[in-house]
C-alpha cells in the first residue's frame, strides 16, 4: 500500500516541476491511455495492426508514383520518402493527438485531479509505438530499393528523442492553445500540410534554390527529419554540426511547451 | 456560527481562507483569429468574480458533510479545490489521503473498450496500478453485477449498467475522501440501497464523505455536519436540522 498521501495548496513547489514528479507517479495512467489509444483504433478495423504499416506505404507508393519525374534522381527514392514521412507522421499525428487527447479528457479534468501532462504525453507514447510498428515496411521497402539498413541506425534512438521532445513541447504548447480557442485545432492541421511540403519530405533538400536556404534553416523540422533520415537513409553517422541544432531546439522547445501548459493547467478545470 | 461538537479526531480536510477567483472574459471571445485581433487592439476585457471568499473549514475522519446552497453558491468550486482540480487563488487546503469523486458515473469510461479494459483505464485515472485493480478486479465486477458483459464494449450497455461499473470503479478502493456531487438517483432500488449501504461501511471505516444536494431529506438523513453556501460565502455550520433551517429562513 502507498502511504497517505498529503496534498497541500500552499506547497512552495513550482508548477512545472510539481507536473513533473505526479506525471511520473501517474506513470500507470501513461501505459493505460497508450494501451486505449492503440486498442481503439485497431479494435473495429478489418486488418488491425497492418493498417499503421499499409498507410504510410500506401501514401509513398502515391508520392513516387507522382514525383518520381520530378525528383526520380534521388537514390531509392521510395525508401527516401517512407523514412522521411515515418519521422513526419509521428510528429503531426503525436501533436494532434495531444491536443484531441487532452480535449477528451476535458470532462474528467473537472471532476478528477490528474497530471493534465499525462495526455500529452500519452501521445507521444502512441506515436511511438506507430512508429515503431511502420519499421517492418521501410526495412523491406529499403531492402528492395538497394539502401539496406547500416549499423550507423543503431543512432535512431537519439533522433527519436530529439523528436519526440520537440515533438511533446509543441504539442503541449498548442493543446493549451486548443483549449481556450476551439479554432486553433482546425488551423494546426492547414498549418500542419504547408509546414510539411516546407519540409524536405518528398523532395531532397538539394532541390531548393540557394536563396531559399534561409527559410529551410529557420525551419526546425528540417534539422529534426535530417537527423531522423541520416543514420536510416543515408547509412552515415551524422556529424556534431548535424547534432547540436537539432538537441537545442529539440530541449528548447520542450522547455516552452512544459513550462506554458504547467502555467495554465491549473485554469484548464474551468475551461475545457 | 455553532460551536463543533465532534470530540477532537483526526483532521482530513483542511480549509484555510480559501478563495477562488474566475476570470472570464467580460465577452465570450470563441477563436483564436478572434482574441488576436482583440489583443491587438487592446480589447481583451477580463471580469473577475470570486466563486469563494475565505471559507474556513475542517471536515474529519468518518464524518459526512453536507453542502446546502442555491445553484451558483460555490457548491461545486469547493468539491473541485478538494479534488485538486482547481487550486485556490488565495488560502490553504490540506487534504490528507486520498480523494475519490464518485464522478457522473462512469465519465472516462471508453465507449469502445469493453468493460474490463474499462476497469483498468478508469483505475488508473484513480491513481491505480494494474496490479492494485487486478486485486480489486473481482470484487469491482461482483458488484456491478455484470456478469458476462465484463467482457463486451462498453457501448453496448444499459444506462443502469453503466451506472453500477461506475459506482463499483469508485468505490472499490477506500479513499479517504469521497466526492458525492448529487447523483444518488441511478440505477433501480435495490443497487441504489446497495450504494447507500456501501457508503455507510466506507464511513464505519473511517472515509469521509462530502456531500451535495439539493435534496434536504437526504442531507438531513446521512449527514453528520453541513454547511450552507451563499455567493462564495460560508454563512452557517453546524448539525444538519439548523442549518437547513437557517438556510430556508433566507428564502423568505
Amino acid at each position: 500500500m502507498q502511504p497517505t498521501p498529503i496534498y497541500d495548496s500552499a506547497q512552495l513547489i513550482p508548477h512545472a516541476l510539481q507536473e513533473l514528479k505526479e506525471a511520473v507517479r501517474y506513470r500507470h495512467l501513461l501505459f493505460q491511455l497508450v494501451r486505449r489509444d492503440i486498442l481503439t483504433r485497431y479494435k473495429r478495423s478489418f486488418l488491425g495492426v497492418a493498417w499503421t504499416m499499409l498507410s504510410p506505404l500506401g501514401i509513398m507508393l502515391i508520392l513516387s508514383f507522382v514525383f518520381s519525374n520530378i525528383f526520380g534522381a534521388t537514390r531509392a527514392y521510395p525508401a527516401f520518402i517512407l523514412s522521411g514521412l515515418m519521422a513526419w507522421n509521428f510528429f503531426s499525428q503525436s501533436t494532434t493527438g495531444a491536443m484531441s487527447s487532452l480535449v477528451w479528457g476535458g470532462g474528467l479534468l473537472q471532476r478528477i485531479y490528474v497530471p493534465r501532462a499525462s495526455f500529452g504525453l500519452s501521445a507521444i507514447g502512441s506515436g511511438i509505438v506507430n512508429l515503431v510498428l511502420s519499421f517492418v515496411p521501410l526495412v523491406i521497402v529499403m531492402a528492395v530499393t538497394g539502401v539496406p539498413i547500416q549499423i550507423t541506425a543503431a543512432f535512431l534512438p537519439v533522433s527519436l528523442l530529439l523528436l519526440a521532445c520537440f515533438t511533446l513541447g509543441l504539442g503541449l504548447a498548442i493543446s493549451t492553445l486548443a483549449v481556450y480557442f476551439p479554432d486553433v485545432a482546425e488551423m494546426y492541421q492547414i498549418i500542419l500540410t504547408a509546414w510539411m511540403y516546407l519540409t524536405p519530405i518528398i523532395y531532397p533538400e538539394t532541390v531548393i534554390p540557394a536563396k531559399y536556404q534561409l527559410i529551410l534553416h529557420l525551419n526546425p523540422m528540417y534539422y529534426l527529419v535530417k537527423l531522423w533520415r541520416l543514420p536510416l537513409y543515408d547509412g552515415r553517422w551524422p556529424t556534431w554540426g548535424e547534432f547540436w541544432p537539432a538537441a537545442v531546439i529539440a530541449i528548447g522547445m520542450l522547455l516552452v511547451g512544459w513550462f506554458f501548459f504547467t502555467s495554465k493547467s491549473d485554469e484548464f478545470a474551468y475551461r475545457v | 456560527m455553532v460551536e463543533e461538537q465532534i470530540p477532537h479526531s483526526e483532521q482530513v480536510i483542511h480549509l484555510e481562507g480559501v478563495s477562488v477567483r474566475y476570470r472570464v472574459p467580460s465577452e465570450r471571445i470563441g477563436t483564436f483569429k478572434e482574441y488576436m485581433i482583440r489583443r491587438l487592439k487592446r480589447q481583451v476585457q477580463m471580469r473577475t468574480f470570486w466563486a469563494l471568499k475565505g471559507i474556513n473549514v475542517d471536515v474529519y475522519r468518518g464524518e459526512i458533510f453536507g453542502f446546502v446552497g442555491d445553484n451558483g453558491a460555490g457548491k461545486s468550486t469547493l468539491l473541485k479545490v478538494v479534488a485538486r482540480v482547481l487550486r485556490p487563488t488565495k488560502g490553504r487546503v490540506i487534504v490528507r489521503g486520498r480523494v475519490a469523486p464518485l464522478l457522473e458515473l462512469g465519465a472516462g469510461f471508453h465507449p469502445e473498450l469493453t468493460g474490463k479494459e474499462n476497469i483498468f483505464l478508469n483505475g488508473a485515472l484513480l491513481g491505480f496500478s494494474h496490479r492494485e485493480m487486478l486485486e480489486k478486479y473481482d470484487q469491482i465486477v461482483d458488484f456491478s453485477e455484470l456478469g458476462e458483459f465484463i467482457n463486451a464494449p462498453i457501448r453496448t450497455y444499459s444506462t443502469g449498467m453503466y451506472a453500477r461499473l461506475g459506482f463499483a470503479v469508485a468505490t472499490a478502493s477506500e479513499p479517504d475522501v469521497l466526492i458525492v456531487d448529487e447523483i444518488l438517483g441511478v440505477g433501480d432500488e435495490t443497487f441504489q440501497k446497495k450504494c447507500a449501504a456501501r457508503i455507510e461501511d466506507f464511513c464505519r471505516r473511517g472515509t469521509s464523505i462530502l456531500l451535495v444536494s439539493h435534496s434536504m431529506a437526504t442531507i438531513e438523513a446521512m449527514c453528520q455536519r453541513a454547511a450552507w453556501l451563499d455567493h462564495g460565502v460560508l454563512k452557517f455550520v453546524g448539525e444538519p436540522g439548523q442549518v437547513i433551517r437557517a438556510y430556508r429562513e433566507k428564502e423568505r
